[in-house]
């Protein structure tokens, strides 16, 4: 693993939850002093007050592990550094986002109190972009400071949760799917009779991303999980899940946390993501490898966001703007491995490294777009049933 | 005269402080108290029985006093609740099965050795509990030594595993607790006096009848004090369960986790907070009830 990941991923995930466990406390001591019992519903104010005063100060940043470019030599993120040095704004860059949920949680008193979360920009999945976004706790995007937005792939200029990118911009797009050991399973895992094959058992993990893991499982049953599938047809995947999960087969239902029990041998088949599959195999000598289930995968987006309590948008902005540099974005992509979203990326990778640039797991084909499907939004109604069957077959 | 006079009025001044000087010296710890205890658990107490805002969005949620709740919460988490009572009770069995003769060693047999081994004792503590049941992540899984070991000597089969597992959990919450059971233990043995055990001896009681009569119920304040270090954190714990467990060993901790910030179901995560702190306090009472012990309560 490369030095940065001294602590695992679980961890810092429960260190993490301990310290937002503690900050829950203390402001929901806060608030106790304010208004009792009746009085604490927790209905968002949807209309906070937003200061566009700019601090121009470091821009705080969150974003998921192995997620930017990273020399294990000086301990340092070369594309960051350089953006530092040429634009003196200083970026302190976080690993904080283990799990979309799990960031929301531990942010989202503050968000809805206007109060500081102590980012300036963050880094969530379409889903809960969506949810930030239409509760009002981004900040429009200025295009006069992102220059650079037009350089978007055209498919993802407007989505639904986000028309023409007002709000958010796209840090990496990938595929969920299926990874493997291939010193203990040569033959590799394509289905899902293969992950769950007898010989696995115990040694699977799934992804605690509701979406990655049953979307992969709804496929396998016949769904289309981008049109309006009904909610039986969930809960049937969620029944399929829950005998795997009461028969033994799988080990963990896993955040960021499968890697390293893959590294350790302790799992040997996950449904993972694409990038992190490539990254393990390039730095544990090609001993892993992914691939697309052949039911099909899932497509699934990143996206950068200013908080509404950031007070240092312009700064954001630039960040931002940076990384939209086709040159910029290849050398990301060449690091993280996931679909780089910057039209011009491909050329500038041909100059770092041809084979990455022939990647279809970083320059998707449409080939390979026709084997992934995007989890269709859900209505909040939706998104506590789901959640709430997903979170008790899973254990909890 | 004039010495006793003074003497006096240094007296009665001394008293007149005295009346406030309790009140002020509680004063610090009622305020924490307050702030960090009581504030927070009514705070609980309301969101346990909200209701989701009609219409509204994930996590918005508006006081209703619907205290089915509760009983939905239950019906929910029966499983984790019976595993929590049942990992933690286990737990605080075999800890007080390690813990006990290590504390009687140390306080009766270790000679000029006893500070070191005290130290010993309390060594874990210099690292992070986290940390350290990472370690044991990492002992008990397949890069460790031990799953080898047993797989070469057939005590395990060639496809079993020590980690995610109900054992594993067991043992880690063991493990951690530990410490709070050796020191209470500790420190009620080291009390006894040798006297006692001296007079029992020229009364031709045997070394165990000894034990029974007169070591064992004098050393019950430590029993005591440390079960109740034990389980009672033992009970709520979920880092164990998330480390070295699998999805079939999970604990309230960590329904309560996943409720309060993966479903973001705040009511539910509060009344499940409610009724774990509650059946605690219900259990410790009657252990405390039970066992007689009253310098405790």
């Amino acid at each position: 693993m490369t030095t940065k990941n001294v602590i695992s991923p679980e961890t810092r995930d429960l260190i993490k939850a301990q310290l937002s466990r503690r900050g829950f406390i203390a402001g929901v001591g806060g608030v106790g002093a304010v208004g009792l019992l009746a009085a604490c519903g927790t209905k968002a104010q949807t209309k906070t007050a937003v200061t566009t005063t700019d601090a121009g100060g470091t821009v705080r940043w969150a974003n998921w592990t192995l997620y930017l470019d990273y020399d294990t030599a000086t301990k340092k993120y070369p594309t960051l550094e350089a953006f530092q040095k040429k634009s003196g704004i200083a970026v302190s860059y976080k690993e904080d986002v283990n799990d979309n949920d799990e960031f929301y949680g531990k942010v989202q008193g503050q968000l809805k109190l206007g109060q500081d979360i102590g980012y300036d920009i963050v880094t969530l999945t379409d889903w809960m972009a969506g949810r930030w976004i239409r509760l009002g706790y981004t900040q429009k995007l200025d295009t006069t400071n992102l220059p650079n937005k037009v350089n978007i792939l055209d498919k993802l200029a407007s989505v639904g949760f986000d028309p023409g990118r007002v709000n958010s911009l796209t840090w990496q797009t990938g595929f969920a799917g299926f990874g493997w050991n291939k010193k203990k399973l040569p033959q590799g895992i394509h289905t899902v009779e293969q992950l769950f094959a007898p010989e696995n058992k115990g040694k699977v993990e799934v992804l605690s991303e509701m979406r990655d893991t049953m979307g992969i499982i709804m496929q396998y049953q016949g769904v289309d999980i981008e049109s309006g599938f009904t909610e039986a047809q969930f809960m049937n995947a969620i029944d399929f899940l829950q005998k795997k999960i009461s028969d033994g087969f799988i080990r963990k239902v896993a955040g960021n946390g499968y890697k390293e029990d893959l590294i350790s041998g302790d799992a040997v088949a996950v449904i993972g993501w694409s990038g992190d599959m490539f990254q393990l195999a390039a730095e544990n000598a090609n001993k892993f490898d992914f691939a697309i289930p052949e039911s099909g995968g899932t497509l699934w987006s990143d996206n950068m966001m200013i908080p509404v309590t950031s007070k240092n948008k312009i700064n954001a902005e630039k960040v931002m703007n940076y990384y939209y540099e086709p040159a910029v974005a290849a050398q990301v992509a060449a690091y993280v491995n996931y679909i780089c979203p910057v039209k011009g990326a491909q050329a500038a990778m041909e100059k770092i490294d041809p084979k990455l640039a022939a990647s279809p797991y970083i320059f998707p084909t449409t080939d390979t777009l026709s084997k992934v499907k995007v989890f269709r939004s859900l209505s909040p109604a939706e998104e506590t049933t789901f959640s709430t069957a997903f979170q008790k077959a899973t254990g909890n | 005269m004039a010495y006793l006079q003074s003497m006096a009025t240094r007296a009665s001044t001394f008293s007149g402080k005295k009346g406030r000087l309790p009140y002020l010296l509680l004063a610090p710890g009622l305020f924490w108290l307050f702030t960090f205890f009581v504030l927070p658990i009514i705070n609980l107490a309301g969101t346990s029985t909200q209701t989701p805002v009609v219409g509204g969005d994930t996590g918005q949620y508006v006081q209703t006093f619907r205290f089915a709740n509760y009983v939905d919460a239950f019906n929910a988490s029966r499983e984790q609740f019976a595993r929590s009572f049942i990992y933690a009770t286990l737990a605080t069995l075999l800890a007080l099965a390690i813990a006990y003769p290590l504390a009687y060693a140390i306080a009766f047999r270790s000679g000029k050795y006893k500070n070191l081994l005290l130290v010993l004792v309390i060594a874990p503590f210099f690292t992070s509990f986290l940390l350290r049941t990472v370690a044991w992540k990492q002992i008990l899984g397949e890069s460790g030594f031990v799953v080898p070991a047993l797989r070469a000597l057939h005590i395990i089969g060639a496809n079993a595993t020590l980690t995610a597992s109900a054992l594993a959990v067991v043992t880690g919450m063991t493990y951690n607790f530990l410490p709070f059971m050796t020191l209470p233990l500790y420190a009620s043995l080291e009390r006894i006096d040798p006297r006692t055990l001296e007079a029992s001896n020229d009364l031709y009681a045997n070394a165990f009848t000894t034990f029974r009569k007169v070591t064992f119920p004098l050393s019950m304040p430590g029993v005591v004090a440390g079960t109740l270090l034990t389980f009672i954190p033992a009970a709520g714990d979920y880092v164990n369960a998330a480390i070295l467990g699998n999805p079939n060993t999970t604990m309230l901790g960590n329904v309560i986790d996943s409720r309060f910030f993966r479903i973001v179901d705040y009511p539910t995560a509060a009344a499940l907070s409610f009724m774990l702190m509650a059946s605690i306090l219900v259990l410790v009472t009657l252990y405390i009830r039970k066992s007689g012990t009253d310098e405790l309560v």
